[in-house]
């Protein structure tokens, strides 16, 4: 579904990306893993084209949409929950979930949105409320909501769980199995890979701008080098 | 001074207000959306003024002749952004700031050298023009329906930006382009739209401003485009109610000051600029305080 190969990306004199592949199957849940300025924020930034490429090529359902506008690749049918959240904090929960469907008709919207609130009724009981006021927890469903507001084929997740109570992580994590089974196509950065990789198909570990592993979930969960790198062991 | 008077003037104020209210909404949209202060904004004033008096040449009929004036200046506002300011969406806040100056300077004397610097006079429609008596009043109705027209004008923009998507859009941009775009939005529509709806409400107050000071000239909208750039810092620039609000307290507190102080009135003008400091230096923020399209 998505074919992303030999990924380059300089910040200035920073060689970020160095030759990433990747590839993600439909229907899958595939992680990207990694330490913290291993490259996985740009990996997605460089999908939707929100950084410049200096090579490489990204292939969507057989399309190739290296280098179009980030408007353009969205509507092909991709969502993305942005690293930090960037819900919009001057519009209402609603408004912000309007935003997301921007493309599709009432119909189709209405429809949606009684998706999204099934999968969070936190955002339902909070539909009025101005986003800047939510706490960390429920601006994290809603960018999360918001992505799924489009009908996304795939859904780019960038650390969906981070600085979240531990019983919300569980519910995120629910809702990502949830919304995978129903159809969407996941590709999941996570810090927490113990979790990750447990719902994970397939997974993989960057390092320093360079997949340095991959594999079946199951299986780098077992893997030596990603124990002690990654899962604590 | 007796009441006939002061009255007179309230009624003047706020009608001159109304005129800056609706060019300052350009400004703080502008403000809103791409932080940039646009120079040329006052100028499509005096674009306006010149469409509307070929527009009433051709047609003469002011109810074609106007909004096609509108429209057209509307489409010179979405123009500019298109040459000027969308070329340097990622250079520095600087750079813009020069192209929106070079901008202003084009306008001006692309018109002087097409239309001449003699000024000429504005064809006020009868419409406008009646003088009606109320309570003893003796008033132009143009000066009743310029706060009339912009209320509306005003009205219907709110429902744009606050109802429809495409606003919900602008005010999203207002915050956070990368995210407004990962909605799947085309971000230089919407800015377009910005300009669009920012350069039509001050076509209308360039029209009306015309027919109340029927001098036409290419310099014509530098004055009240300044008048209005304070009247919406003076409302907390990117806020649309500012700006309206701005406009109105400026046009009221000129015509009053000097109303109450005839010595004072050879310094209407420098009046604004006084209220300009004050605010930058007690309340940067503008009596909204806030700086996004809200
Ligand atoms: N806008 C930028 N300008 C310069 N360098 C950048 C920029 N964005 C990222 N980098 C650098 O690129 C590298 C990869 O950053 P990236 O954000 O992709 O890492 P990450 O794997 O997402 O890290 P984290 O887990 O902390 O979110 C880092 O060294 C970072 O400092
Ligand atoms: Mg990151």
């Amino acid at each position: 579904m998505l074919e992303v190969d030999d990924l380059h990306v300089y910040y200035g004199g920073i060689h970020a990306l160095k030759g990433i592949h990747l590839s993600v199957d439909e229907g899958r849940i595939v992680t990207l893993i990694g330490a913290n300025g291993a490259g996985k924020t740009t990996v997605i930034r460089a999908i939707v084209g929100l950084v410049k490429l200096n090579g490489g090529s990204i292939v969507f359902r057989g399309k190739d949409i290296t280098r179009h506008p980030t408007h353009q690749i969205i509507r092909q049918g991709i969502a993305v929950s942005p690293e930090g959240r960037h819900v919009f904090q001057n519009l209402s929960v609603l408004e912000n979930l309007e935003l997301g469907a921007y493309k599709l008709s009432t119909a189709e919207f209405r429809e949606q949105l009684e998706w999204v609130y099934s999968l969070f009724p936190r955002l339902e009981e909070r539909k009025i409320q101005v986003a800047g006021t939510l706490s960390g927890g429920e601006q994290q469903m809603l960018a999360f909501g918001r992505a799924l507001m489009s009908r996304p084929r795939l859904v780019l997740l960038d650390e969906p769980s981070l600085g979240l109570a531990p019983l919300v992580v569980e519910e995120v994590f629910r809702a990502i199995e949830q919304v995978n089974r129903q159809g969407a196509t996941i590709l999941l950065i996570e810090q927490n890979a113990m979790a990750a990789l447990t719902i994970a198909h397939y997974g993989y570990v960057l390092e320093t701008g360079k997949v340095a592993l991959e594999g079946p979930g199951a299986e780098l969960l077992k893997d030596e080098r990603v124990r002690n790198a990654y899962l604590g062991d | 001074m007796t009441t006939t008077i002061f009255l007179q003037q309230l009624v003047n104020g706020i009608s001159v207000g109304s005129l800056y209210a609706l060019v300052a909404i350009g400004y703080t949209m502008v403000y809103g959306i791409l932080r940039l202060i646009n120079f040329a904004h006052g100028d499509l004033l005096m674009v306006a003024a010149y469409a509307a008096i070929f527009g009433i040449g051709i047609f003469s009929n002011p109810w074609i002749a106007f909004p096609l004036a509108i429209l057209i200046t509307g489409c010179i506002g979405v123009l500019l952004d298109r040459a000027a300011y969308r070329p340097l969406r990622n250079a520095p806040r600087i750079s813009l700031l020069i192209s929106a100056i070079g901008a202003s300077f084009l306008l001006e004397n692309l018109f002087l050298v097409i239309f001449g610097g003699v000024p000429r006079p504005f064809p006020r429609p009868d419409f406008f023009a009646r003088v009606i008596e109320i309570g003893g009043l003796r008033i132009q109705v143009l000066t009743i329906y310029a706060p009339l027209i912009t209320i509306l004008l005003v009205l219907g923009l709110l429902y744009i930006v606050y109802w429809t998507k495409a606003g919900k859009a602008m005010r999203a941009a207002s915050r956070d382009f990368e995210t407004t775009r990962l909605m799947g939005i085309n971000l230089d529509r919407i800015i377009a739209l910005t300009f669009l709806l920012g350069s039509c409400l001050a076509a209308a107050g360039g029209i009306m401003w015309a027919m109340k000071y029927p001098q036409v000239n290419p310099f014509m909208g530098i004055f009240p485009g300044i008048k209005a750039f304070i009247a919406a810092v003076l409302g907390g620039i990117g806020n649309i109610t500012g700006a309206v609000i701005g406009g109105f307290l400026l046009g009221l507190g000129e015509i009053m000051i000097v109303a109450l102080m005839p010595e004072l009135a050879q310094y209407r003008d420098a009046l604004a600029f006084v209220i300009l400091i004050l605010v930058l230096l007690f309340r940067p923020t503008g009596i909204m305080g806030e700086t996004t399209v809200e």
